[in-house]
């Protein structure tokens, strides 16, 4: 019998992340440690202190530290990259707003945690919802493999010239940054040739062309600024499709702007990102066992929002169930809510939509829980109308 | 639902129960398996109670919650009995592995599962372990001992990846004395 998981082995997110950067090699890592993404950083400087890397390792005494030397060095022309979660990525925030905003490519692992008050060190996704609007792009990941897949791919769609912008790979904490799971990784030199060697056509250490970052911008030039950025942000998802494609056609394993399972012929359907969406894989197989028509869309791209596929992809569904680990605090929903329900504007025949708020702080979300949400769903689409348009579920 | 092995092992932080769960999880998949190792996820602190867990399966696993129904139940330390909720969720049919030098038929008036159809077993693990390893690590009698009463992971598997992934890190006096601490749990548990 051929053995299916031949070539695999068993790794936490946190290895798997801190072996893509080994095999990676940057230029410049400068990190603040911070539960659940401590373990990165700890095996990574491992590799430094081994002498595996020629990476320098910039140990500084906060996240806002960590993400200033990461543009510091981004600036001298170096290929940069850091892990955090949750009160890291918080500390950071002016910070990443001037990382996008001068338009380098550094590479975030965002483990998903909690944001504090009060303190909880388990996942959800209130961290790197709160960082959607600061110019970077965005990728969430099911599982360790593709968290691994994610990051390596993150460096060709952050130095892609048409796009210059920093990327943050985003995975669940505890339930994917510390549980074993199979992955196969690719070799050393496979992860060197597909992300290619860094060449920066803009550097400030380039004194033989000497150039200003961060200058100031009045009335005049800023909005200029923010306009480029804005374009360079929607051609990254042009960009996330190429590069998602190719590392298929090398390497097996094809990425998109996001998965759908079972979603063809559903009449209704589960959004949700990450791991969750696995459980929720689970549940769709139970209720297509008794003939129910079920499906589930899992964005991978977050940032560019795929509003147009989004909507494609949802468009003959009767009812939809987005589950949000993250509530934006407006009263109206999660922030994922927000926005396909927006995306669905755009059609002539919108389903109905629901927001359904799960698993903060690291809550279990369970196959039942998902079975529940398909039930609210069933009535929904068979009255076509909506008794509870929002609340919480796992409580 | 999907056809998982699922198991929990619990013990006192420092007693080895999360790399027990690593263990076992590497020695699954290197035989073909599909698995997931994972600690009960939390701020540890030294002699706290402890929880991993493992799922086990020919298929790629998709759950992504808490193991909350374990069919096999292995518990490290014997005061934790009545304290860590060592029987919540199992099914009937459940398999206990008791580190203790009392026997199955105690232990299970213990669990509170006399005249059910669950069966007990046990062995002295922390007694093996500290003649062949010379310390307590109760975890490494009790995956040999998991080997002889549960059927889905061999012993010869076990030692296997135990001898290649661990040579690197271990000395090859410390990698014959977890061996030999398999091999002796393994014949040593008894059940009922």
């Amino acid at each position: 019998m051929a053995i299916m998981t031949k070539g695999q082995t068993g790794l936490t997110g946190n290895t798997a992340i801190a072996y893509a950067m080994k095999q990676i090699n940057p230029d410049v890592c400068a990190a603040y440690p911070i539960t659940p993404s401590t373990a990165i950083i700890e095996d990574f400087s491992s590799y430094v202190a081994d002498g595996a890397v020629d990476t320098e390792l910039i140990t500084v005494e906060s996240e806002h530290s960590a993400m200033s030397a990461c543009i510091g060095a981004a600036a001298a022309g170096a290929r940069v990259m850091t892990a955090t979660s949750a009160q890291g990525l918080a500390l950071m925030w002016e910070m990443l707003y001037i990382a996008s905003g001068m338009r380098f490519p550094i590479v975030i692992a965002n483990v998903n945690r909690a944001l504090s008050a009060p303190i909880n060190i388990h996942c959800d996704h209130s961290d790197s919802m709160g960082a959607r609007d600061s110019g970077w792009i965005q990728l969430y990941s099911e599982t360790v493999q593709e968290a691994y897949d994610n990051f390596i791919q993150a460096v060709r769609i952050a130095e892609n010239e048409k796009v210059l912008l920093p990327v943050m790979v985003c995975f669940d904490g505890f339930i994917t940054s510390h549980a074993i799971e199979n992955i196969s990784l690719l070799d050393d030199s496979e992860v060197r040739r597909f992300i290619g060697e860094y060449r920066p056509k803009h550097y400030l250490l380039d004194t033989d062309n000497p150039i200003t970052y961060g200058a100031m911008t009045l009335q005049d030039t800023y909005i200029e600024f923010k306009h480029q950025q804005s374009q360079a942000m929607t051609r990254a998802k042009d960009v996330a499709i190429e590069v998602g494609r190719e590392f298929g056609k090398e390497f097996g394993r094809t990425y998109g702007l996001m998965e759908t399972y079972r979603l063809d012929d559903a009449e209704v359907a589960i959004v949700i990102l990450n791991s969750a969406a696995g459980t929720t894989k689970v549940a769709v197989d139970e209720l297509r066992k008794q003939g129910k028509k079920v499906g589930i869309l899992r964005p991978r791209l977050f940032r560019p929002f795929p509003f147009r596929e989004i909507a494609d992809a949802l468009k003959n569904v009767k009812a939809v169930a987005i589950l949000d680990r993250a509530d934006s605090m407006n009263g109206f929903g999660g922030p994922l809510f927000n926005e396909v329900r927006s995306a669905l504007y755009e059609l002539d025949a919108r389903p109905r939509v629901i927001s359904r708020i799960y698993g903060l702080g690291g809550r279990d979300y369970k196959v039942k829980d998902a079975l529940e949400v398909f039930a609210d769903l069933k009535k929904i689409a068979e009255t076509g109308k909506v008794e509870t348009l929002q609340k919480y579920i796992t409580l | 639902m999907e056809n998982y092995i699922e198991v929990r092992w619990h013990g006192r932080a420092q007693q080895g129960v999360v790399t027990a769960a690593k263990v076992l999880g590497e020695a699954c998949l290197r035989s073909g398996k599909y698995v997931q190792a994972f600690p009960e996820f939390g701020p540890e602190r030294m002699g706290a109670p402890v929880r991993a867990y493992n799922r086990v399966s020919d298929e790629p696993i998709r759950l992504h919650c808490q193991v909350t129904e374990p069919r096999y139940v292995l518990i490290a330390d014997p005061t934790l009995i009545g304290v860590a909720g060592v029987t919540d969720g199992t099914p009937e049919d459940a398999i206990f592995i008791i580190n203790t030098h009392k026997s199955p038929k105690e232990m299970r008036s213990e669990l509170g599962l006399a005249g059910k159809k669950a069966k007990v077993y046990t062995l002295d693990a922390s007694k093996i372990s500290l003649e062949t390893i010379g310390r307590q690590m109760p975890n490494t009698p009790m995956l040999g001992a998991l080997a002889r009463a549960a059927g889905f992971i061999a012993i010869e598997a076990l030692i296997e990846n135990f001898k290649e992934n661990y040579a690197k890190k271990f000395s090859p006096r410390v990698i014959e004395g977890n061996v030999e601490a398999m091999n002796r749990g393994f014949k040593e548990v008894e059940g009922e």
